[in-house]
């Protein structure tokens, strides 16, 4: 319907797989503009972290080449631990792609790639998260209540089913 | 009532059964939807549609409501819901810094002009 209409700027959310979320907006500015602004540590880290997730930003270092690395430090005032996260660019196409690696969590961590993509002087981000596994994706979205076991079931129900149809 | 709860199991197995009608739960995950809206994106026509929901809603799965014309469509079991909450929240933090991210790009935007006057002079 109205979704993709221009100048509506709504943020979808998808689940793509059982290990992949991927999110897209498209924003009022040239890609050029919209890159600066996810590579930039001075201009990045004036939005990825909104008031409202009451997260404070305590460092922000971004080496944004092939093979660099980055690393923020977030004050959460529920822990006097501060919580690092890092990790390594692996793909950086200026304006077009940036794809990062997120260590902190070891084994767990999601690839996310994000691509630019300019029309009309709009530019659409499409950012997708892939895990290692569908237990990595629901553990790291603070999706503890429960969750794996509700998608477990409904994978039985419809085993279940399919092999009650005989398919 | 054993037999009541018997009965609405299969109708939900039977619901489940079909192709189109799980992809109509996927997408009420998501977001809730006009008969209309549901019809497009499966490309059915709307009595077809119609007919699919209504096997859901004998099911529990789904329930709608109509308002004015428009009747919508949402889902009506407790596990999806509580996937749809769980994506929603995670939509938020998204959004949430996108707004962000919005002011950041118009003030490039606003800085580029500027200095493209200061340029011409």
């Amino acid at each position: 319907m109205s979704a993709g209409k221009k100048g509506e700027n709504r943020t979808t959310v998808e689940r793509t797989s059982e290990r992949e979320m991927t999110v897209t907006r498209t924003f009022n500015g040239p890609a050029r503009i919209v890159f600066e602004a996810w590579t930039k540590a001075e201009l990045f880290q004036r939005w990825w972290v909104p008031k409202s997730i009451g997260m404070v930003l305590l460092s922000c270092e971004m080496d944004v080449r092939t093979g660099g690395t980055y690393r923020l430090v977030f004050r959460h005032p529920s822990s006097d631990q501060p919580m690092p996260f890092f990790g390594r660019y692996i793909e950086v196409v200026p304006n077009a792609r940036l794809v990062w690696s997120n260590d902190e969590g070891g084994e767990g961590g999601a690839i996310t790639t994000v691509t630019f993509e300019e029309r009309d002087g709009e530019t659409q981000v499409v950012m997708r998260d892939l895990y290692p596994s569908k237990e990595a994706l629901e553990e790291a979205s603070g999706n503890t209540d429960g969750m794996g076991e509700t998608f477990a079931q409904l994978d039985e129900l419809l085993i279940t089913l399919g092999a009650s149809r005989g398919k | 009532m054993v037999q009541h709860s018997q009965s609405r199991f299969d109708a939900s197995f039977a619901a489940l059964s079909d192709a189109t009608r799980r992809g109509v739960l996927e997408q009420l995950g998501r977001s809730d939807a006009s008969i209309t809206d549901l019809a497009e994106k499966f490309h059915m026509t709307l009595t077809g549609m119609k007919k699919h929901v209504s096997v859901l809603e004998q099911a529990g799965l789904v329930t709608t409501e109509k308002i004015g014309r428009v009747r919508t469509c949402k889902l009506g079991t407790r596990q999806l819901k509580e996937e749809a909450a769980w994506i929603e929240k995670y939509r938020q933090l998204w959004a949430a810094r996108f707004d962000e991210l919005d002011n950041v790009i118009e003030e490039l935007k606003r800085k580029e002009k500027s200095d493209e006057r200061r340029k011409k002079g």
